[in-house]
């Protein structure tokens, strides 16, 4: 049984229909990318899964249904790193991470320090007010508050938009190693469809809010229409 | 500008007392700054839930209490109270525009208004307060008790509170449901439920600046009304997001009022309000955003 399913997922911003019945399944401790164009709907996806925006049709996490609000999801074990990276910029790093760990009862020490395994940059800078870090470092404090969270999903929008080469390499490392060691199931959207596809297992296309192609890396990397739209 | 005699023990007692009523601005005042960050709206019915839990001290201390038994209860009371009125009458309208809300905010001092008169009628009351007004010698000073306890509960709360919002997780989770509540959901913090926390400690704040001003002036329906007013400018001046800002605010405030009034000749007791007000309008056209008012910095 996958650890996440959706089935026919529906979701509008007002009149204006974003998803038109999503379908697609993930697999316990698999790292899955969605890609698509501008306006497809991947992000919305995401926030359909985590609650942030209303949706219709049945999404089953761990054998259950999920709840419909972030704040119910969160504890579920999901964490959101959204759209923007939701980073609270008045806030020292440290009181970002603390957040991250918000409902867990103890342990925010120990987890804080395999934080700063990840990304020593932010041991260095946990003093500092999060909305003068760089933008690498705060995609790091984003997925640090995350891993705070324990999550048993994260769901990643767009890591890579807005940072250099290098940065996204070492973001796109980290999540491989979280994937592997923690056994994290890891989904994230991404535009830049060579990387997603280098980094997942698995991936969904989709297009106008529909999935229009879904299977393994290797066989979506060999489709041919796959390699015209997104792969130049 | 004519100088009134001076020696160095009345300046001395002047400032108690300056800082004495600036001790109570400040703490409604930062009751105004707790509701304003995390909502956007200047809480009108502040001064008269202030008034309302006073009311109850009073009513408990007729029953026989002492005042630092009807104490505790008065805050549970007021926490209960506050937290209460956002989940009944502020949530249903929580939507709507900020200045829906302010009109919901002044019903609501109505409301208690209201409710004062018929409960407890209109006519000033006596209310006992815990600290003799005797005044006692303090390096040649005479200084009242009473000022110097008002100061002292003002400052413990403010430190208490101050405690709160910077070594808890639940002062952590109040501050970023403010700054950010669609961030803060996805950590799992109860956003709405923090909104009724912020209420519920704005009465506790209102609650304590309440039964430390009826000792001072009497106690009636109307007593926070000026007192509202001051909070207001207190919270202006130092930048209404800012609770350093309300309390520095606050006490700026009391010691301007009570120095203007005693030093400077032409202003004297009649003119101290709008001579205080005037400086501090002059400082706020230099500073819109309030002495500690700042912008968040971003880097993108």
């Amino acid at each position: 049984m996958p650890l996440l399913e959706l089935v026919d997922v529906e979701a509008s911003y007002g009149p204006v229909k974003a998803l038109h019945g999503v379908s697609l399944a993930v697999e316990e401790g698999e790292l899955a990318a969605v890609l698509g164009a501008n306006g497809a709907g991947k992000t919305t996806t995401l926030r359909a899964i985590s609650g942030v925006v209303r949706r219709s049709g049945s999404i089953v996490f761990a054998g259950k249904k999920l709840p419909r609000r972030p704040e119910s999801t969160a504890r579920l074990g999901i964490a959101h790193v959204p759209e923007g990276r939701g980073t609270f910029s008045e806030l020292s790093v440290w009181d970002n991470l603390r957040l991250g760990g918000y409902t867990r009862r103890s342990g925010t020490k120990e987890d804080a320090r395999r934080v700063f395994e990840f990304f020593p940059q932010l041991e260095e800078r946990r003093l500092q007010q999060a909305g003068t870090l760089s933008g690498g470092e705060q995609q790091m404090l984003a997925l640090g508050r995350a891993l705070m969270q324990r999550p048993r999903l994260l769901l990643l929008d767009e890591p890579s938009l807005g940072l250099a080469p290098l940065v996204v390499e070492e973001i796109f490392g980290a999540l491989e190693r979280m994937n592997e060691q923690d056994g994290t199931t890891i989904v994230v959207v991404e535009q830049n469809a060579r990387l997603a596809l280098r980094a997942a297992r698995r991936a969904y296309v989709l297009e106008v809010g529909r999935v229009v192609l879904g299977g393994p890396s290797e066989e979506l990397r060999a489709n041919e229409s796959v390699r015209k739209s997104y792969l130049g | 500008m004519i100088l009134v005699a001076f020696t160095w023990s009345e300046l001395a007692q002047q400032v108690v007392t300056g800082l004495r009523n600036g001790g109570i601005y400040a703490s409604l005042a930062l009751a105004l700054v707790l509701i304003y960050r995390s909502t956007r709206v200047i809480n009108f019915a502040q001064g008269e839930l202030a008034t309302f839990t006073t009311f109850v001290a009073w009513s408990l201390m007729n029953h026989g209490l002492g005042f630092w038994a009807a104490f505790p209860l008065v805050l549970a009371i007021a926490f209960l109270g506050g937290a209460a009125i956002e989940r009944v009458v502020i949530r249903p309208v929580e939507n709507a525009s900020a200045l829906t809300i302010v009109i919901v905010t002044l019903g609501l001092a109505l409301l208690l208004n209201g409710l004062m008169n018929v409960i407890w009628g209109g006519g000033e009351k006596q209310f006992r307060g815990p600290f003799s007004t005797r005044t006692i010698q303090l390096g040649g000073v005479a200084i009242s008790i009473q000022d110097i306890g008002v100061v002292a509960v003002s400052v413990a709360i403010v430190v208490l509170l101050g405690l709160f919002f910077r070594f808890t997780k639940l002062g952590l989770a109040l501050r970023a449901a403010a700054l950010n509540p669609a961030s803060s959901r996805l950590v799992g913090v109860r956003v709405g439920w923090m909104l009724a926390l912020g209420w519920g400690l704005a009465a506790v704040l209102g609650a304590v600046a309440g039964m430390m001003i009826a000792p001072i002036v009497f106690l009636d329906p109307n007593m926070m009304q000026t007192v509202l007013l001051y909070a207001f400018v207190a919270a202006a001046l130092g930048g209404l997001d800012s609770p350093v800002g309300a309390v520095v605010g606050g006490l700026a405030l009391g010691l301007l009022i009570t120095l203007l009034g005693r030093y400077v000749g032409f202003v004297g007791e009649t003119l101290k309000l709008p001579a205080a007000l005037l400086v501090i309008l002059l400082l706020l056209l230099v500073r819109p955003a309030g002495l500690f008012g700042r912008l968040a910095v971003r880097r993108v």
